[in-house]
C-alpha cells in the first residue's frame, strides 16, 4: 500500500512557527532542531502551504512505511526521493494514483488560467486524465521521430510541429493536457533549467494512431515581450532538435483544460500563434472520429499576423465544413480585412450568441496573454447584447467546466 | 470571514457597523498615505510591485500575489478569527474570560504597549527608506517592498486598536505614530534600535534577521494577551512577520554563499583580496551579526524588570508559547536565573521569574537566532568554508540592563575599559568596514541579474522563475 507523506524539508526551514500556528489537525510539531509532520494527524488540507515563506513545507513522499517524527526530527535534510521506504518502479506509482504536481508547474498552471476567473472543474463528460506520472527526479525519456517546419520559410516567424516518440514508456495525454521539457544543461547561475510546458497537439491515440507518440506545437522564442532578442532556452533547444535525439519530459499535467466526450458537445475555439495546440488536438481526435456522427459542431476563432505565420493553415483549411466552421483573424496582412479573434467574433456575434447559452457548448481560450481582455469584452458584449449577464454566465460556465483559459 | 472591500478600508472586523470607528479611521488614512509618500521607500509610487497582499485571513486568502502600485496597496484591518469561550491564559486572571473591551484599571498600560509596539511599524519602513536606490537585484527590492507594507499593515493593525479602544487619547496616539520619525533628534521613536541607520543591504538583512525576529517575540508574547482584540490583531501579523525573518535569513544566506564561491574561485581567505573581487568578507559580516544581534537584545529591556511583570500579572503580555507551557501560569513562586557581572566574572542569581519575564522572552529569542546561525554556517560548511558564525555572548556591546555599565568581550569575559578601546574594532564594524560595504552595494534592475556581493535565491518569490520583473519601473 502506498500513501503520500506531508514532509518540512529542513535545509529551506526557517522555523518561523506559521505552518504550526494554522495547522489545524495539531499535525505540525517542532523541537530545537526541526518541524515535522505527522504523517497520522496530517488530512492534507493545504492550509499551511500558502503561509510558508520558504516552500520548505510542500513535500511530498510516495512511502510504503511513513517517516516516523522521530527520525524527521534528526534530519539535516531530506532524504532522497526513492530512499526506502518509498517505492521507486513507475508502473506501481501510476496504480497508486499518485500525483506529483511540482510547484513550479502549479505556478505556471495559475498563472496561466488566470482570466479564466478561479478554479475550473473538468467538462463533466472528459477522460480520467494522468497527473504527474514522471518527475524532474525521474523524467520519461522520449527520441524525437519528426521536426517539421509549421510556417512558411520566407516568414521570420519558425513555429514547428515536432513529434516524440515514447516507445515503451507510458505517456497516456489527452488532449488539452500539456507536457513539461527539460531542457538539458544549466542556466548562467549553474542550475538546472526551469520545466517548459509545452500543450500536446496530438489526440489520445497518438500523433500517428495507435502509436506511443505526442505531438508539440512549438514557436522559436527569439524576443521577449517587450520585443528586446533574447533566446529562449527550451524553444531553440527543441526547434534544433533532430531524429533520433533524446528529450526528458515530465508530466503529464492539466486536469481542467481537457475535452468533453458526450455526443452533441460544442467546442467554441479562441486561439492565436502556439495557443492552437490543444485546438488541433481536440479538433483531431473528433476529425478521427467522424464516421460515428456524433454531432456537435466546432467554431474556431484562430488568430496570427499573417497566414504565413498560422501553424496549421493549409490542413485546417482542408477539413470539412460539417466538422469545423473557422474564421481566421490576420492583423497585419493586406489581403485580408485587418484584424482580431476579437473582431472576427463579434461578426459571428449570432451564433456565438446562441452557442453561449447552450449547456453543450464548451469554450477554450488558448494563446498570447495580449488578446485575453479583447477577447473575453468581444464575449461580454455578445451576451450583454442578448440581455445577458457576462459575468454571471461566465461564472456558470467555469463552474461547470465549461470555460477554460490558458494564456501566457 | 470575509474582508469587505466596498468599504473605503479593507478589513474583517464590520468596521461599516461603527460609523463613528469608521469615520476616525477614513479620517486617519489621509495622513497614512501622506507620511507613506513622504517617509515610506523613495521614489517608489509609480513602480508595480509583485506583491502578496492578504485578501482574507484564513490559510487560502491571505497571500494573493499581483502587481501593485504601492500606494494603492490594500492596507488593511484584518484580525485572526476569533476563538469561541477564549480565556485569559496566564496572570492573575488566568481562567476568567478574555476581554473585548479594555479593563478600566489597565487602559493606560495597555495604550503604551500597543503605542510601542505600533511605534516599531512605521519606524523601520523609515530606516529602510533608500535602500531601494541600491538594491542588489529586483527580487530583492520586491522583498524590501514587500516588508515596508505589510510593516504599514501593521501600523494599520494597531492604529485600529487605539481607535476602537481608547477614544481620544487613541486618536491623539495614532497621529503622533506619524510624527515620530526614526533617526529624529527632536521628535525620536520611542527604541533605541529604530533609530538606527539602515544604511546597506546586508544591514537590512541583518536587521530583518535580528530585529524582525525581536518583533516576532514581542507579537507572540502580546497573541497572548487577555484582551482579546490585541491577542487576534498580532495572531495575524505573526504570519505576515515571517516573510521578514525569511528576507533576512536567506539575504544573509545568499551573501555568504557568494562570499564562499569567491574564496574557493579565488583559493583565499584573505579579507583584502576578497574585498577586491566585490564580495564581504566573513569577518565584516561576523562584525555586523555582532553588532546588530546586541543592539536587538537592548530591545527587550532590564533584565530585571517589574512593568514586565506587571503586564504578565495583568494578563496583557504573556511568555513565548505561553499556552505551551507546563507551570501554573502564575508564576507565583517560580524563580529565574540572571546573569550580571559581578567583579571580573559573570555570575547567574536567582530572581522571581515574574520579575525576569524580559530575560525570559531573550533567552527564547537568542536560542532562536541561534538556529538560524547554524543554517547559515551549515552552508559555509558545504562549500568548504571552515570559518562559522557565531553568536557574541549575550552580555556584549550592551546599553541597557545590567551590563550597560561592563565591557564585554564576544565570548563573554569582563574586559577593563582599555581592553575593550584596543579590541573593539575586532568586534563591531568600523569606518572602514562600513565604506567596504557601501562601495559593494551597486544597484542592480536588470531581471535575473545580481549584484556581485549576493547570490540568486533558490527559488523565486510565489515560484516565478528566474529572471522574473518583480518590479516594473515607470
Amino acid at each position: 500500500m502506498v500513501s503520500r507523506q506531508h514532509l518540512i524539508d529542513p535545509e529551506l526551514c526557517i522555523r518561523c512557527n506559521t505552518c504550526e500556528s494554522v495547522c489545524k489537525p495539531k499535525a505540525i510539531t517542532h523541537d530545537s532542531r526541526n518541524y515535522v509532520v505527522d504523517f497520522d494527524k496530517c488530512n492534507a488540507c493545504g492550509d499551511c502551504l500558502p503561509p510558508c515563506p520558504t516552500g520548505a513545507i510542500d513535500n511530498w513522499r510516495n512511502v510504503t512505511t511513513p517517516w516516523s517524527l522521530d527520525v524527521q526530527l534528526t534530519w539535516d535534510m531530506l532524504p532522497p526521493e526513492g530512499d526506502a521506504p518509498t517505492t521507486t518502479e513507475p508502473a506501481a506509482t501510476i496504480e497508486a494514483g499518485a500525483s506529483e504536481v511540482p510547484d513550479e508547474v502549479r505556478a505556471l498552471e495559475r498563472e496561466a488560467q488566470r482570466a479564466q476567473g478561479g478554479e475550473a472543474p473538468p467538462p463533466w463528460s472528459a477522460a480520467h486524465p494522468y497527473v504527474g506520472l514522471y518527475s524532474k527526479q525521474r523524467p520519461a525519456i522520449a527520441t524525437v521521430s519528426g521536426n517539421y517546419r509549421l510556417t512558411e520559410p520566407s516568414s521570420p516567424v519558425d513555429i514547428r510541429h515536432i513529434v516524440l516518440d515514447f516507445g515503451r514508456t507510458a505517456m497516456p495525454v489527452l488532449e488539452g493536457q500539456s507536457i513539461g521539457i527539460l531542457p538539458p544543461g544549466r542556466d548562467e547561475h549553474g542550475r538546472e533549467h526551469h520545466v517548459r510546458l509545452y500543450s500536446v497537439a496530438s489526440p489520445r491515440n497518438g500523433e500517428r494512431p495507435g502509436y506511443n507518440n505526442v505531438a508539440l506545437t512549438v514557436k522559436r522564442v527569439t524576443e521577449d515581450r517587450e520585443g528586446r532578442p533574447t533566446r529562449g532556452v527550451a524553444s531553440n533547444y527543441l526547434c534544433d532538435l533532430r531524429v533520433g535525439d533524446k528529450v526528458s519530459v515530465v508530466g503529464p499535467f492539466g486536469a481542467s483544460f481537457l475535452m468533453p466526450n458526450h455526443p452533441g458537445a460544442k467546442l467554441l475555439m479562441v486561439c492565436t500563434g502556439t495557443g492552437s495546440a490543444p485546438m488541433r488536438a481536440m479538433t483531431e481526435r473528433r476529425r478521427r472520429r467522424m464516421n460515428l456522427a456524433e454531432g456537435g459542431e466546432i467554431l474556431l476563432f484562430f488568430g496570427a499576423r499573417k497566414p504565413e505565420e498560422l501553424p496549421y493553415f493549409g490542413p485546417l483549411q482542408k477539413l470539412p465544413k460539417s466538422l469545423i466552421d473557422v474564421e481566421f483573424a490576420f492583423s497585419r496582412d493586406e489581403r485580408y480585412a485587418r484584424g482580431y479573434v476579437q473582431d472576427r467574433m463579434l461578426a459571428r456575434a449570432d451564433k456565438v450568441g446562441e452557442w453561449l447559452e447552450s449547456d453543450d457548448c464548451f469554450v477554450y481560450l488558448c494563446g498570447h496573454k495580449r488578446m485575453e481582455d479583447g477577447v473575453l469584452e468581444a464575449f461580454a458584449k455578445i451576451a450583454e447584447r442578448r440581455g445577458q449577464s457576462w459575468s454571471a454566465l461566465r461564472e456558470l460556465m467555469r463552474a461547470e467546466g465549461r470555460f477554460h483559459v490558458e494564456t501566457y | 470571514m470575509a474582508i469587505n472591500y466596498a468599504d473605503k478600508i479593507p478589513n474583517n472586523v464590520d468596521l461599516a457597523e461603527n460609523k463613528q470607528l469608521q469615520r476616525a479611521l477614513e479620517h486617519w488614512q489621509p495622513k497614512y498615505l501622506d507620511w507613506w509618500r513622504e517617509m515610506g521607500p523613495e521614489s517608489s509610487v509609480n513602480h508595480d510591485v509583485y506583491l502578496r497582499t492578504a485578501v482574507s485571513v484564513d490559510a487560502k486568502g491571505w497571500a494573493e500575489f499581483g502587481y501593485v502600485k504601492m500606494p494603492d496597496y490594500r492596507w488593511g484591518i484584518f484580525l485572526t478569527p476569533p476563538e469561541k469561550d477564549r480565556l485569559v491564559p496566564f496572570g492573575s486572571h488566568k481562567g476568567e474570560h478574555a476581554w473585548n473591551e479594555v479593563p478600566g484599571e489597565y487602559r493606560s498600560t495597555l495604550r503604551r504597549i500597543i503605542v510601542t509596539q505600533g511605534d516599531t511599524e512605521p519606524a523601520s519602513v523609515e530606516q529602510q527608506r533608500l535602500l531601494g536606490q541600491i538594491c542588489p537585484s529586483l527580487y530583492d527590492l520586491r522583498n524590501l517592498y514587500q516588508v515596508n507594507v505589510e510593516e504599514g499593515r501593521h501600523l494599520w493593525a494597531m492604529v485600529y486598536l487605539l481607535h476602537a479602544y481608547f477614544g481620544r487619547d487613541g486618536r491623539e496616539e495614532g497621529e503622533a505614530l506619524l510624527e515620530r520619525r526614526s533617526g529624529d533628534a527632536d521628535k525620536p521613536r520611542i527604541l533605541g534600535a529604530f533609530n538606527e541607520k539602515t544604511p546597506d543591504w546586508l544591514s537590512f538583512f541583518m536587521f530583518t534577521f535580528l530585529t524582525d525576529r525581536d518583533g516576532k517575540y514581542q507579537l507572540a508574547a502580546l497573541a497572548e494577551s487577555g484582551f482579546d482584540p490585541l491577542a487576534r490583531s498580532t495572531r495575524f501579523m505573526l504570519t505576515e512577520e515571517a516573510h521578514h525573518l525569511f528576507v533576512g535569513e536567506t539575504g544573509i544566506g545568499r551573501i555568504l554563499q557568494r562570499t564562499a564561491e569567491v574564496m574557493n574561485e579565488q583559493k583565499t581567505d584573505d579579507p583584502e583580496k576578497l574585498r577586491r573581487c566585490g564580495v564581504i568578507d566573513i569577518p565584516t559580516i561576523q562584525k555586523y551579526l555582532n553588532f546588530h544581534f546586541s543592539v536587538t537584545l537592548d530591545l527587550y529591556g532590564s533584565e530585571v524588570s517589574s512593568n514586565a511583570s506587571n503586564f504578565f500579572q495583568m494578563g496583557l503580555k504573556g511568555r513565548f508559547e505561553e499556552e505551551k507551557l507546563k507551570d501554573d501560569h502564575r508564576l507565583s513562586d517560580a524563580e529565574y536565573p540572571i546573569l550580571e557581572p559581578v567583579g571580573e566574572r559573570l555570575v547567574e542569581k536567582h530572581h522571581p521569574a515574574l520579575l525576569a519575564l524580559n530575560e525570559r522572552l531573550r533567552d527564547d529569542y537568542i536560542k532562536d537566532c541561534q538556529g538560524g546561525v547554524d543554517r547559515w554556517n551549515k552552508t559555509l560548511e558545504k562549500m568548504g568554508v571552515k570559518t562559522k558564525l557565531t553568536l557574541p555572548h549575550k552580555a556584549f556591546h550592551r546599553k541597557i540592563g545590567v551590563f550597560a555599565e561592563s565591557h564585554i568581550s564576544p565570548d563573554g569575559k569582563v574586559l577593563s575599559e582599555a581592553d575593550w578601546t584596543r579590541h573593539s574594532s575586532d568586534w563591531v564594524p568600523t569606518k572602514a568596514d562600513h565604506e567596504h560595504v557601501q562601495s559593494v552595494m551597486k544597484r542592480e534592475v536588470e531581471p535575473g541579474k545580481y549584484a556581485s556581493y549576493i547570490a540568486p535565491p533558490a527559488r523565486g518569490i510565489n515560484n516565478q522563475p528566474h529572471g522574473f520583473e518583480y518590479v516594473k519601473f515607470h
